[in-house]
């Protein structure tokens, strides 16, 4: 009697899912051999894949040169990949012909800068002081690179090079640009006839051109719009080519923000007696740009990609100092190698910031989606 | 209910005044432009005359004096510059028509690979997408450049994929059908068969109307092209000629061939494109509501008529505007061809602005070029657009 009462219930432990449920086996059975089709285009992806990776491994690992001996490079050449090439003339490649006992600048230069643009990523820092931040942190940016300031000796734009060019011509162009193109925008909504249509002129003017037709008028005619005895330099005609042109897709980004907000927003915002301005600053600014930060982000990808052209009006950004670095007739062979690092360096900040977009795309707006 | 006062009349010349404020604001935008465009002309105008610099349109008749690599009109370099923009703005079309093709076929083989079930196929379509978005179009085509010129066999060793079509440093030459009279015939038989398979689609119609049972239409419709066309071919007396490439000790000569330029273009801005098509066709894909498949469904429409008459059609109506800009994209991408020597538009006008000094009309003609086209695709899309909104009563 007593001992039953003591009886605790104990479940037995329950009996793992059949292998046809759960676990690799069946993992594999809905994923690669579901249905003859399935079945079929597994064992032919793998085949391809079988043939090809071997080959690739051995090329770019197994039998590839690391280190910058050119004599090994050319021993190995058609077997193996010279990454030599790379450990060479990584610093030619990355900061072209910025000298080369001052490269540190640079590299700080950017390194702030690329903090900066990941610190902005962060909803919790949009905040006021990160507008001061950036002000401060270009500031910084433009004394380092340009030197002249606290014993550092200058360096002319002519000499700058590599990434910290890339960067500057996508972040200014584009940080430029986004007072114009919130402009722009404002005006191709707005009632009045000549404003919106010198707007919209502005707008399919430019979406309308490929953009190295643009940097070929940076290039051969701004010094003719300017006025006598002016020179401009190449860098600073190249931005503001640049900075228009990503102007107008971005006033077009904005626009669809400021299309997608409903229209009881400003009937409200009229209803409580704000005057146009505020509406336009308080209610409908706020809410539009947040709509459309993942675009924004798409248009820096863009513009972060579309810098590479510059290399075509002669200035070395990373595309550009990498075709300087191949200039070098001992390492000119190996020129897939180059192109493949400079291609990895693109490849990675474009991945995370489109990773990044997708992020801030399924965050940001879930306060105003209704579930 | 009454109201008290009459509403104040708007008074049209006070500040107070919404509508005067418009038209001041509208004028000082509008005065404003004009006066930097005539700031800048007039300083363009004055630069111009101290440099001694050329300007005006004659040089479009002058001798180009400058040969062009290849073209489908023939071109010497006697001709004039008006010509070889002709020629510049032809080839230009043609690498971005082929590639607008190769680019949606391939795109949409792998936006439909991204939805595919298979792990393998998805995850491959995934890297393909990621890796060719997110590199420069400039640097891929400096990669295929090198492989088309450096990595592929000399033409004396040069691949045979299929017989009689060579695959080398050379470019890709392959045969094609001679022209001969008798081919009129066989196009003459191709209209006939697409009248007749339109008529044939119509009156399946009608006799769906009429009685409410469905005929075939793709299949018997393709077979009376494809008959058409080998009736006129036959009633020309079957004209057979080929002409294949021949390959001597150095060269290969006859049939077609493309460089090796044009095809970096052409693979290039295919799998550059491709890479964004795809995301599209899969985002259209995905924008049908499961919805509207259980729905048909429950109307009892076979799979093939459920995509054809419920899927696709809405499907496409995301799909198409943004498509369409990508074949803009596509064309004004062309416009790299300067950085690999393929002779489009921008290339020759380039030389044309070396040669002449003629900036600025070399830049316009470029821009206008490019103008008229994208506002050509413009005009296209709205009028699609337009005609695919949802019809709401």
């Amino acid at each position: 009697m007593s001992s039953a009462e003591n009886v605790v219930f104990q479940p037995i432990a329950s009996r793992p899912p059949p292998s046809s449920v759960q676990g690799p086996i069946a993992w594999m059975r809905r994923n690669l051999f579901d249905g003859w089709v399935n079945s079929v285009s597994t064992l032919v992806v793998l085949a391809v894949l079988g043939l090809t990776l071997p080959h690739l491994f051995s090329w770019g690992v197994a039998h590839a040169v690391f280190a910058p001996d050119n004599a090994a490079c050319r021993a190995v050449v058609e077997q193996g990949a010279c990454w030599g090439v790379v450990s060479e003339k990584y610093r030619l490649i990355l900061f072209g012909r910025y000298p080369f006992a001052e490269q540190w600048r640079p590299l700080l230069a950017c390194g702030m800068l690329i903090a900066l643009l990941a610190a902005s990523c962060y909803r919790g820092f949009w905040k006021r002081w990160l507008l001061a931040a950036w002000v401060v942190v270009l500031a910084v940016f433009f004394a380092l690179m340009f030197g002249g300031v606290a014993g550092l000796t200058p360096v002319e734009t002519a000499r700058w090079g590599g990434f910290p060019l890339t960067l500057i011509l996508s972040t200014i162009s584009l940080v430029l640009s986004f007072p114009l193109a919130v402009a722009v925008a404002l005006g191709r909504q707005s009632k009045m006839p000549g404003i919106r249509t010198l707007c919209v002129m502005y707008v399919e003017l430019v979406r309308g051109v490929p953009l190295i037709s643009v940097l070929f008028m940076a290039s051969f005619m701004f010094p003719l719009f300017m006025p006598q005895g002016t020179t401009i330099d190449v860098l600073l005609r190249v931005l503001v080519g640049m900075t228009l042109f990503s102007a107008a897709y971005l006033a077009e980004v904005v626009r669809g923000g400021l299309q997608a907000l409903p229209k009881g927003q400003v009937e409200a915002a009229q209803s409580l007696g704000l005057s146009d301005w505020q509406t336009t600053r308080k209610i409908v600014l706020p809410q539009a740009l947040r709509l459309v930060v993942p675009a924004i982000m798409n248009t820096f990808i863009g513009a972060f990609k579309d810098t590479s052209l510059v290399t075509i009006v002669s200035l070395y950004d990373l595309t550009g100092a990498l075709q300087l670095a191949l200039g070098d007739a001992m390492w000119r062979k190996f020129f897939l190698e180059g192109q493949l690092f400079v291609a990895a360096i693109y490849f990675v900040f474009c991945f995370a910031m489109s990773r990044y977009s997708r992020w801030i795309e399924s965050h940001l707006n879930t306060g105003t989606r209704r579930q | 209910m009454t109201p008290s006062s009459p509403p104040p009349k708007a008074r049209q010349w006070s500040w107070r005044s919404k509508a005067f404020r418009s038209i001041v604001y509208q004028i000082i935008a509008i005065a404003a432009v004009i006066a930097i465009g005539a700031y800048l002309v007039h300083n363009t105008l004055l630069n111009m005359r101290v440099r001694g610099i050329q300007s005006g349109f004659d040089f479009v008749s002058q001798p180009a004096g400058f040969a062009i690599g290849e073209s489908i009109v023939p071109f010497d370099s006697a001709e004039s510059y008006g010509k070889a923009f002709v020629v510049g703005l032809s080839n230009t079309i043609r690498v971005a028509v082929v590639g607008v093709v190769l680019a949606t076929l391939l795109g949409t083989l792998v936006g439909i690979g991204r939805l595919s079930q298979n792990f393998l196929i998805k995850s491959l379509c995934g890297a393909y997408v990621e890796i060719f978005r997110n590199v420069p179009l400039l640097l891929q085509l400096f990669i295929w450049y090198f492989v088309m010129t450096e990595l592929l066999p000399p033409i004396e060793t040069a691949l045979q994929p299929l017989p009689s079509v060579y695959f080398s440093k050379n470019g890709l030459q392959y045969p094609v059908p001679e022209w001969a009279p008798g081919h009129w015939m066989t196009l003459a038989g191709l209209v006939v068969g697409v009248v007749g398979a339109w008529y044939w689609s119509r009156s399946a119609r009608q006799h769906l109307y009429a009685t409410g049972n469905t005929r075939p239409v793709v299949l018997p419709g393709l077979v009376i092209v494809v008959l058409g066309g080998v009736i006129g071919w036959v009633a020309g007396g079957m004209p057979g000629g080929m002409e294949i490439p021949e390959k001597t000790e150095l060269n290969v000569v006859g049939g077609g061939a493309v460089t090796p330029e044009f095809l970096t273009m052409l693979v290039g801005l295919t799998i550059y494109t491709a890479s964004y098509i795809a995301e599209i066709v899969r985002g259209g894909i995905q924008a049908v509501p499961f919805g509207q498949h259980e729905a048909s469904a429950a109307l009892g429409l076979s799979r093939g008529m459920e995509i054809r008459l419920v899927q696709l059609p809405q499907a496409l109506r995301v799909i198409i505007p943004p498509l369409t800009s990508q074949y803009l994209n596509l064309t004004k991408n062309s416009s790299l061809a300067v950085a690999v020597g393929y002779p489009d538009l921008v290339s020759i006008a380039n030389t044309s602005l070396n040669q002449t000094g003629r900036a600025i009309e070399c830049i316009a003609m470029v821009m206008a070029c490019y103008l008229t086209l994208s506002l050509l695709t413009s005009v296209f899309m709205n009028a699609y657009n337009k005609r695919s909104l949802i019809k709401e009563r």
